[in-house]
């Protein structure tokens, strides 16, 4: 399995990431290389299998569902690139 | 004095031999010193740190040292890497997304250090989120290896082995998703250990792979890293992943003898693709610790060669996910060439990220997009599975398995950043760890004298020899008193003397 350039292009636009001609070129060729190596994996029969998202089992953890305030509100909202008051401000949506 | 191990200067202290302020001292003298060439610190605290040694000199005077009994770290400097939350620090991740981020709180390990009467230093370089072998994916600086300039010092922790290792502080805590500890502890002739998935908390740790990332310590001694996990380790509400676990002293079996300890040797990592020095010198320890009683047989792993493509799935789907959150909107980088939100998100990425995190969240995106999620992120979690179980099998019959921590010793920059694959491959022996969730260490076992060129001790006055070998040992899970056991008798079997800057 290959993936092309307008493969390369649509993942970008999934990720959200703007890259040039250039780099997509470049992630193209080295996402096929990587891909290419990890067709390794077919070779070890994993039909009778369970995945494993949890190296180390602890089941579901469930907590109450209350709210507790951050202590550091100001601390939050002095690393926003563009503030008004405790809002973040973006381009227009809508 | 900064020479001292965490241990003897916690004795010193505590005796009121020496004095917090002191220590102090000697390590920022240290670092002014070394940093100009070594480049471990993307920032220093020295202010904050001379003021809460004098107040930790303060408590050890007025107690006459008892202090020290409720805090065992007062007055100890130590580093933290800098993808750890330290309250009104910037946290950058060695990333210009994350420049100018000021920590709104402290993660739980960190605090727990300073609870413990920690001295913080300052945050050390790494790979850009953590992503990388070399530390040269920082966007910032690029972090030498104390033993040859011309080296990298391993990554992602590199900063923070470059640390330990030049004495410019008396340890460090680092975070492991692949090897990102131990793989530059091992190129810089330190111990780096990655606890068991869920000992240590990982709230304040900026998330690379969650289902892999550990935070641990990089420290001299094996005993020093010990001392270190004893205050981070324990519960932590915020971060549910955390296991509850009863407390334990995680020096207490340091000292014990290992006769009749078993063994395993991964066949699979001593073999093709491991460096002929590395090999003999991993050999030699072997030697050391069947003398010292331990019985040493080779096991085959025949999962781990499917290792590393697994854990490329998986580390860069979860990575994609975490880092989704990098969108210019609420801290970070901004892009002013926006017309609209789209593009807003799409620039503040393209332009505050580096290339090796672009690649992985361009995989990681691939990887688990529609019509490719089973062939590869599901399929990478069924070959965990199957890693697991080898282990599992394995430590049915051995208390330990043993490896190199790495094929080679220190690369020279420049010689595998432009070839990603070879890149991944030095993580060979540290991955299948991480997948599994288990304990692993790395121990300066040696140098590999035949192994390197003439450069070696540019930086230094009098060392010589080559550069050091890890070895590593991976335990069962929150086996981490036992593994520490046998790592102790790994150091005092080796013939290796730490580098003296």
């Amino acid at each position: 399995m290959t993936i092309s350039i307008n493969d390369a292009g649509h993942v970008a636009n999934l990720a959200r990431l703007d890259l040039s001609a250039q780099e997509l070129a470049t992630y193209t060729e080295q996402l096929n290389q990587i891909l290419a190596y990890a067709q390794e994996l077919n070779k070890l029969n994993t039909d009778q299998v369970e995945p494993t998202y949890h190296s180390i089992e602890t089941g579901t953890i469930l907590r109450e569902d209350k709210v507790i305030d951050f202590p550091n509100q100001a601390g939050l909202l002095q690393n926003g690139p563009d503030v008004s008051g405790t809002s973040f401000v973006v381009p227009r949506i809508l | 004095m900064q020479h001292l191990t965490l241990k003897e200067l916690q004795k010193k202290l505590r005796g009121g031999e020496t004095t917090a302020v002191e220590a102090a001292q000697k390590v920022f003298t240290q670092i002014q010193k070394h940093e100009p060439v070594v480049k471990a610190y993307l920032q220093t605290f020295e202010k904050d740190a001379l003021e809460q040694a004098q107040k930790a000199d303060e408590l050890l005077r007025s107690t006459n040292g008892a202090a020290a009994d409720k805090q065992p770290l007062l007055g100890i400097p130590l580093a933290i890497k800098d993808n750890m939350n330290l309250l009104n620090t910037e946290t950058t991740c060695a990333s210009k997304i994350l420049k100018g981020y000021i920590s709104p709180y402290t993660a739980t390990a960190v605090q727990k250090l300073q609870a413990a009467g920690a001295v913080i230093v300052g945050k050390t370089n790494l790979d850009e989120f953590a992503m990388g072998s070399s530390t040269e994916n920082s966007a910032f600086q690029q972090t030498t290896n104390p033993w040859d300039r011309a080296r990298v010092p391993g990554g992602s922790s590199g900063g923070a082995a470059a640390a330990v290792a030049a004495d410019e502080c008396f340890g460090c805590l680092g975070s492991d998703t692949g090897g990102s500890i131990r793989q530059p502890a091992s190129f810089c002739g330190v111990v780096g250990l990655k606890p068991t998935y869920g000992l240590v908390s990982r709230y304040g740790l900026v998330a690379f792979a969650s289902s892999l990332d550990q935070i641990g310590p990089l420290a001299k001694t094996v005993a020093d890293a010990a001392l270190i996990l004893n205050v981070i380790a324990g519960y932590d509400e915020q971060d549910s992943t955390s296991v509850k676990q009863p407390v334990k002293d995680y020096t207490e079996f340091l000292d014990r003898d290992i006769k009749g300890q078993k063994i395993a040797v991964i066949k699979e990592l001593l073999g093709d693709g491991i460096d002929d020095a590395v090999r003999q010198t991993i050999q030699t320890a072997l030697d050391g610790l069947r003398k010292q009683g331990a019985i040493i047989e080779e096991i085959a792993m025949p999962s781990f060669k499917y290792a590393l493509a697994a854990y490329y799935l998986v580390a860069t789907s979860e990575a994609s996910a975490n880092l989704a959150r990098f969108d210019g909107v609420r801290f970070g980088h901004r892009s002013k060439n926006a017309r609209d939100m789209l593009e807003l998100f799409k620039k503040s990425r393209a332009e505050g990220f580096g290339a090796e995190v672009k690649r992985r969240i361009m995989l990681g995106t691939y990887a688990l997009s529609a019509g490719y999620y089973d062939a590869y992120y599901l399929k990478a979690q069924k070959v965990r599975t199957v890693i697991k179980q080898d282990y599992n099998k394995a430590f049915a019959r051995y208390d330990a398995v043993l490896s190199p921590t790495s094929p080679s010793v220190a690369f020279k920059f420049g010689e595998k950043v432009n070839d990603p694959l070879s890149m991944y491959l030095s993580d060979i022996a540290t991955i299948p760890v991480n997948l599994a969730g288990l304990p692993g260490i790395s121990v300066p076992c040696g140098t590999a004298g035949d192994a390197v060129s003439g450069t070696v001790g540019d930086a230094v006055s009098g060392a010589t020899g080559g550069l050091p070998v890890g070895l590593q040992l991976v335990a069962g899970e929150f086996a981490e008193q036992k593994l520490l056991q046998i790592a102790a008798a790994v150091e005092r079997g080796s013939r290796f003397e730490r580098i003296r800057l």
